[in-house]
């Protein structure tokens, strides 16, 4: 673990809430971790699990009302973002914390030309005039590979490609030098071959500029591919955290292994170990583990009753499982966990 | 599968597809004049074996879908012949064809958009064998609850409404209806695209046991190639309308031959992050099915392009050392 100067952005028991007619909808609970500089953290999960909306807390966008961040701290540096003024947060966004959607077609402004709204945001943030704001703007460009930049900043974004508009996005997001930028599903909605120029690109340019990420994501594979830390997040909690190989290679808990038995894969054939039932709404989380009812080692009654603490396995690996040691026990012995 | 070694005997051919094409018209101007052609399917050929999955794989604009929804009629062809269990689907008479089309099913990818939301689920199922005149009353129940079970879901769900249900509960009404006529053949049209890792595994098991246990055939039509090579017996690779190779799903892992299947493989993310991986990144992005390139359509960004594949249209061969592995490429021929 890189000692405390190291780290950027720390997120102390962030807990974010939705007020609903239909009641209180628990997205994001108790939720803990810090990104050092220049690397990258994955929150890892299926839909509904909080991870957009713990995105979403570090920037404070969640509409209020129906949502509420209801406690914890987020730390950037040694300021928290929590306590600031909303004139003062304004300045964060974007300058210091940026973000790429999954969505570049729906992101983008359409009556725009790309080049007007990377400009407008040097303007903006930096305080630069016209055309030092272009020619960063073309610089920008060429950074993420897009080819001729001179022309391609009289586009708009429906004359690109679903790829170039990403690489656009990407480019806005790092135009004002951000800290952290979060990448929020960043490659989804893209075809293999261009998802994997983007992830080359975000992986080059780190190392480059430096920036810190926080990637939002579903896919173990992409995980893989650009992560050094993960947080693995269920129904709004992280139920184990540790770095991406110790977690590929021994994870804890229960349902971690069910995401990666789940995955299909071109070495393996045959029946995949299906993790049985839903995801619960966060309106209706199970009490006790909220795993427990998919959960093949749930014992029906600790399991249901009281909520396992995510504590420490071993150096940097944290689950929140009761019986994570009869996991490491079933690999060992080569027991499938799941039927 | 059309291997000729083991020439598959002809009354185990359920589909023949041959020459298959779907060219729409691109229109412009005031007198709406055709400007030219977007060629989404251009001339593809397969034989699908009964109670076999074919996988068809490919990026964004393929043609997978199109050709997939040509084959049941639902988007008229432009040339070509598919025939169902030795029938000329395109030549029949509507009488025949409606015959037909409780022989062929399709499941969609969305199950959002493709459930009624003013139905129950009970009527969504039991539309296919109301309009078709299969059963009434008290049997129609007694089969929709059937199905129901046959699909994972309690038949008390009947009353309910599609927005009741999660994304993986509405896949398998979606596969519940589209099992109502007892099809031979179903189109799953990126079934399991839409739902989360847990979900799709779900839905490829339940796919899979239904498949043994009523010998369906299924054209599985998917971008991911994990997913289609874990289902399918074969496995046709498509890149602007065209298949590119097409083999056994096994071998075409192993030994992927066409270039552009090189690319598809070797951009899969890794299954762990120590596995080494040297990628082959085609260069550029997909061209437009408007203006495809001359000569192999891969050419432009293909890195290993010779003098020839500009010029010369590649045609769709057996390799030289697998006659099953079929590949359209300049470099084995």
């Amino acid at each position: 673990m890189p000692n405390t100067n190291d780290i950027l952005l720390s997120v102390e028991g962030l807990t974010t809430r939705f007020f609903t007619d239909e009641g209180t909808s628990y997205a994001v609970e108790d939720v803990s971790f810090a990104i050092p500089r220049g690397r990258t953290l994955a929150l890892v999960g299926e839909s509904g699990c909080g991870k957009t909306v713990t995105a979403l807390s570090i920037l404070r966008l969640i509409p209020d009302p129906p949502g509420r961040i209801v406690a914890g701290a987020v730390r950037l540096g040694s300021t928290d973002l929590l306590r600031l003024p909303e004139a003062d947060m304004r300045r964060v966004r974007g300058n210091r914390i940026s973000m790429v959607f999954q969505e570049p077609m729906t992101s983008l402004n359409p009556v725009f030309t790309i080049g007007d709204q990377i400009i407008e945001a040097v303007m903006l943030h930096k305080k630069a005039g016209r055309d030092e704001a272009t020619r960063e703007a073309v610089a920008m460009l060429r950074k993420v590979g897009i080819p001729d930049p001179e022309a391609r900043v009289r586009e708009y974004p429906h004359q690109m490609s679903g790829g170039m508009r990403q690489r656009v996005m990407i480019a806005m997001a790092l135009v004002c030098g951000p800290e952290l930028v979060i990448a929020d599903e960043p490659t989804t909605a893209l075809d293999v071959t261009i998802q994997a120029q983007i992830l080359d690109l975000l992986r080059s340019l780190q190392a480059d500029i430096g920036m810190s990420i926080l990637l939002i994501t579903h896919d173990l594979g992409v995980v893989a591919e650009i992560a050094r830390h993960v947080c693995v997040m269920y129904a709004g909690r992280i139920v184990e955290e540790a770095d991406v190989q110790e977690l590929f290679d021994n994870p804890l808990h229960p349902y971690t292994v069910g995401l990666f038995r789940s995955r299909p894969s071109l070495e393996h054939r045959g029946p995949l170990a299906a993790i049985p039932g839903t995801v619960p709404s966060p309106l209706a989380i199970p009490p006790g583990c909220p795993f427990h009812p998919r959960c093949p080692l749930s014992d029906g009654a600790k399991c249901a009753a009281q909520r396992p603490p995510l504590e420490a396995r071993s150096a940097g690996h944290t689950a929140a499982c009761w019986y994570a040691s009869r996991v490491a026990e079933m690999r060992t012995r080569g027991e499938p966990l799941y039927k | 599968m059309t291997a000729p070694e083991a020439g598959p005997k002809l009354d185990d051919v359920l589909l023949q597809v041959s020459d298959l094409k779907t060219h729409f018209p691109v229109r412009r101007g005031l007198l709406g004049r055709t400007v030219g052609h977007v060629k989404a399917v251009d001339g593809i050929s397969f034989t699908l074996r009964r109670g076999r999955t074919l996988g068809l794989v490919g990026e964004s604009g393929c043609g997978k879908t199109t050709a997939g929804r040509t084959i049941l009629r639902l988007i008229p062809a432009t040339s070509g012949t598919v025939a169902f269990e030795g029938r000329n689907v395109f030549d029949l008479p509507p009488a025949q064809l409606r015959q037909l089309r409780r022989h062929m099913q399709i499941i969609f990818q969305d199950p959002y958009g493709s459930l009624n939301p003013r139905m129950t689920v009970g009527g969504i199922i039991g539309e296919p064998l109301r309009v078709h005149h299969v059963v009434r009353g008290r049997e129609l129940e007694d089969r929709v609850a059937q199905l129901l079970e046959h699909v994972g879901l309690s038949p008390a769900y009947r009353n309910r409404y599609p927005h009741e249900f999660s994304g993986g509960q509405r896949q398998r009404i979606g596969i519940a209806r589209a099992l109502a006529l007892d099809p031979r053949f179903i189109v799953c049209d990126e079934p399991v695209s839409a739902l989360d890792v847990s979900i799709q595994a779900q839905i490829l098991n339940l796919l899979e046991g239904l498949q043994g246990e009523l010998g369906l055939t299924y054209l599985f039509i998917a971008h991911d190639l994990a997913v289609v090579s874990h289902i399918s017996d074969d496995v046709a690779v498509m890149y602007l309308g065209r298949i590119v190779e097409q083999a056994p799903a096994g071998r075409l892992y192993a030994n992927p031959l066409h270039p552009y299947t090189k690319c598809l493989m070797s951009a899969i993310p890794r299954g762990s992050p120590r596995q080494a991986k040297s990628r082959i990144v085609p260069r550029g992005e997909v061209p437009s099915a408007l203006n495809p390139p001359s000569g192999c359509p891969f050419h432009p960004r293909c890195p290993w392009a010779l003098e020839r594949c500009p010029g010369e249209v590649p045609r769709l061969l057996p390799a030289s050392d697998d006659p099953g592995h079929l590949v359209s490429c300049h470099l084995y021929h």
